[in-house]
């Protein structure tokens, strides 16, 4: 590997340490007696409200439909995410010390699966988060569950919930798009030097 | 009886001609009603569904003792602060933590009468941190948190008669000032004749220091002065920084009939007092400290119960020979408010009896003392010579001018109280430039951005007396107007008229965005330390201790906790401490229990707040949300059982299971 794709794939494992600081993904709530706004941000090891208290606001609302509270400690994901980043960061600058092709590839391919195993358990939680409601719930509309959307927005009785990728995730998308141009670039100058030979 | 017919007839006829009269003579006078085109002024105090006003309007309660929050231009009403008398919408002066602020020296006193909401100054600009506002009748100062919106401390003045002249802030906040208006003996609880007046009696001015990070008041020292009724007061700014302002009236000293004895006098006084050097002498030892006994009521930390620190003591500084540090103006007849411009050299006198309306200049003051133009002393007060002082009397003011205000831009505008109206006047020429009708009677008016060195003058809002005929009439007693003015051109004009609370006497407008970057929304529980707070809902219940009974409340949408509670006896004493653990902004809960001799406590989100209940009665006692804090909030109830006093019914709390 030439010294430059070297340099790329390290800058592609270190930009995922972006996601220790920012939120990748959130969802945001809006009804018509909410017009600050109401939301929550999802972090590798976190679920915070948009504003301060949101989270408590949203689980006292949810409370009438008989959804469960969101809590941190019910979530292991919070726990291994950021190991998992954690090795993906280390595995992507071992590649790039050893400068070898196949470890990039290899770190890709890992991200991609990890990246639609995210998607996957983030969609599992929320179908069991709106279908598995509570029997107590003073509020039952008939055939009504409340599943939020994976992405994009769904009308969820007074409140428009939108389900976006948030800052965090520019990082991923950065990362990806520098190892991927170390593939594309390695490939060239391999394509090259066949001529050449 | 034909004659007598006639007689009526004639009469009649007699009236209609001089109604007729009447009409042919006003329709005649040139009218000053100035009510731009209606279309227009509408389309001025036009505020859209959803969008705000510009600026905040603060108008003191009067006798209801409150202070009022406006919307101005749109005259929007926003909400009531109960500050000097019980509120039982909210539970203010109800609720055990707020009912030590109205204890007094003479005990609880549940009213009082509000007059001069002052907002707190830093470099001679209303900086919106804190509204102070005096209690007329028992003498006291309020200061509310424009945080929150809430009343935080009361300190009561001793020596004290009618504190009227109150509560104007220095430049910077250094001190807020209070006065008799009703000299009376200052030895506490002296018990003389009456007509011992002039030997007996005088009067005290209040210099109470600000604490410059929390607003919070002490009683500085009082200045001993003749026995006069000192009326109202200013603090000067720019070049007059270092000094305050008071009128007198009644330098005759009368102590009866006084709307007689007390308007003899050709002139009487303002007296201009340099706090500075007033600060300084009693740091210096000058000062003599006498028993007292007053309150000063306050909160410790965020919340809990406001504490009652009893005082014994006063510093009083009587002004001696040489000290220099007060002086009196001359002015005609019986002054009520004393003005001072932006850049703090004009001192405009409201004469209430005057034909003219007085302006004094402070670099001309400087200058006469430094003369030594004095036409003679009053117990070590020297009087200044009138001529010495004047800059210039503004001739054809009105009937009865009371209050000045200045736009910055080289006008002032004074409310005339006999002849209705608002003169505007030039401070170059002291000639009345404009005039407007007010409806009717005015008091006060104020300026937006007003008293400040940068008045940001684009509103005039008047202050009046009585409604009469302004709108759909309500009974002989009636709610007292507002006018708004627009006085950013020329002439004034009138836009709009609407009703308020109270009586309104001073008012104060600030540009919102200098209070609305600091409103708290909540009250974070992670800073409530009240003692009695439950930090946990999960921490509900019950405690006895004798016949004292504390129930540890929590409510969230839609549930208290605990919501049925048993093991109560009559002869009990009941605190019912609630907290509202939500987090969000507006979501307000409250209670209310049947038979409770008290009112509903209104609960903001991360408050705790306590209801204090007696039960006379056994039976089973519904309590219930006063607040629609949600859908379910029909089912926020619960029920306490109170036996007979000699019971064994355990005590137990239960929430949740039927």
């Amino acid at each position: 590997m030439k010294t430059e794709s070297r340099i790329a794939m390290g800058l592609a494992a270190m930009l995922l340490a972006g996601l220790f600081y920012f939120p990748f993904w959130t969802i945001d709530m809006s009804a018509p007696q909410y017009p600050e706004g109401i939301g929550m941000y999802i972090h590798i090891d976190d679920v915070t409200g948009h504003k301060r208290h949101d989270l408590q606001s949203i689980n006292t609302l949810n409370h009438y439909i008989g959804m469960a509270e969101i809590h941190r400690e019910d979530f292991w994901e919070f726990d291994v995410m950021p190991w998992v980043i954690g090795f993906l960061i280390v595995f992507g600058l071992i590649a790039a010390a050893i400068g070898s092709m196949k470890l990039v590839i290899t770190w890709i391919i890992l991200m991609v699966i990890l990246g639609v195993a995210g998607l996957v358990d983030f969609y599992l939680w929320g179908h069991e988060y709106g279908n598995n409601l509570s029997p107590d719930a003073p509020i039952k509309v008939p055939g009504m569950t409340y599943q939020p959307p994976l992405i994009g927005c769904k009308q969820l009785l007074n409140i428009n919930a939108c389900s976006w990728p948030y800052t965090g995730s520019i990082f991923i998308g950065l990362s990806m798009l520098f190892a991927g141009g170390v593939i594309w670039y390695e490939n060239k100058f391999i394509n090259k030097s066949d001529e050449d030979s | 009886m034909k004659k007598d017919k006639t007689q009526k007839l004639r009469s009649l006829f007699v009236g209609i001609g001089l109604i007729a009269a009447a009409g042919l003579i006003l329709a005649g006078c040139p009218s000053q009603q100035g009510m731009m085109d209606t279309r227009e002024a509408a389309q001025k105090v036009y505020v859209a569904p959803g969008e705000h006003d510009e600026y905040y309007g603060f108008f003191s309660g009067g006798y209801s003792g409150q202070l009022s929050v406006w919307g101005l231009p749109s005259g929007r009403f926003l909400k009531v602060i109960p500050v000097f008398s019980q509120d039982p919408e909210t539970g203010y002066g109800y609720s055990e933590e707020t009912k030590p602020l109205l204890q007094t020296s003479y005990g609880f006193i549940p009213w009082d009468d509000s007059h001069h909401p002052h907002i707190s100054q830093t470099n001679g600009d209303a900086d919106g941190r804190w509204i102070y506002i005096n209690a007329n009748n028992t003498p006291r100062i309020a200061r509310i948190d424009l945080q929150t919106f809430e009343t935080k401390e009361i300190l009561e003045l001793p020596n004290t008669g009618g504190n009227h002249a109150s509560s104007f802030v220095t430049s910077n906040s250094e001190y807020v000032i209070g006065a008799t208006r009703f000299s009376i003996p200052y030895e506490m609880d002296l018990d003389v004749p009456i007509d011992s007046y002039s030997e007996e009696f005088r009067g005290a001015l209040s210099f109470i220091e600000l604490d410059p990070e929390t607003g919070m008041m002490n009683m500085g020292f009082q200045i001993i002065v003749p026995p006069y009724n000192y009326d109202l007061g200013r603090a000067g700014k720019g070049v007059s920084e270092d000094w305050v302002f008071f009128t007198t009236y009644n330098t005759e000293e009368a102590h009866t009939m006084l709307e007689v004895n007390a308007s003899r006098n050709d002139k009487d006084y303002i007296a201009a007092v340099n706090w500075r050097r007033a600060a300084e002498l009693v740091s210096n030892g000058h000062g003599e400290t006498m028993s007292a006994e007053y309150y000063h009521n306050y909160y410790e930390g965020n919340q809990g119960f406001a504490i009652n620190d009893v005082k014994d003591q006063v510093t009083v500084l009587t002004p001696e020979d040489g000290q220099e540090f007060i002086y009196f103006l001359p002015t005609p007849k019986s002054p009520h408010g004393v003005d001072i411009d932006p850049t703090g050299e004009y001192i405009a006198a409201g004469g209430k009896l005057a034909t003219v309306i007085p302006v004094h200049s402070f670099s001309r003051m400087i200058e006469a003392i430094e003369n030594r133009d004095f036409e003679g002393n009053v117990e070590n007060i020297p009087i200044l010579s009138y001529d010495a002082t004047i800059a210039g009397e503004v001739e054809n003011p009105g009937l009865g001018p009371l209050h000045t205000e200045f736009d910055g831009r080289g006008y002032a505008y004074t409310s005339v109280y006999i002849s209705s109206e608002i003169v505007k006047w030039s401070l170059e020429t002291f000639e009345v430039v404009d005039r407007i009708d007010a409806y009717y009677s005015i008091g006060h008016l104020m300026i937006t951005g007003g008293d400040t060195k940068n008045p940001d003058a684009r509103y005039l809002v008047g202050l009046t007396k009585t409604a009469k005929d302004r709108y759909l009439p309500t009974g002989p007693k009636q709610n007292h107007p507002a006018q708004l003015y627009d006085i950013s051109g020329d002439r004034m004009e009138l836009l709009l008229d609407f009703p308020t609370i109270g009586e309104p006497h001073y008012a104060q407008a600030i540009r919102a965005d200098k209070i609305t970057q600091n409103v708290k929304q909540i009250y974070e529980m992670e800073e409530n330390d009240h003692p009695h707070a439950l930090l946990r809902i999960a921490d509900n219940r019950v405690e006895r201790d004798g016949d004292v009974v504390r129930i540890y409340m929590g409510s969230t949408r839609s549930h208290f906790r605990p919501d049925n509670i048993e093991g109560i006896r009559v002869g009990d004493t009941v605190y019912i401490h609630l907290t509202n653990l939500e987090q969000e902004w507006d979501v307000v809960h409250g209670i209310a229990v049947k038979g409770a001799q008290n009112s509903e406590i209104l609960v903001a989100p991360g408050q705790t707040k306590t209801l204090k209940w007696e039960p006379t009665r056994t039976g089973i006692y519904p309590f219930y949300c006063t607040a629609f804090c949600s859908a379910l909030h029909q089912e926020m109830q619960g029920y306490i059982r109170v036996s007979a006093a000699d019971s064994d019914v355990s005590l137990v709390w239960r929430t949740g299971t039927n």
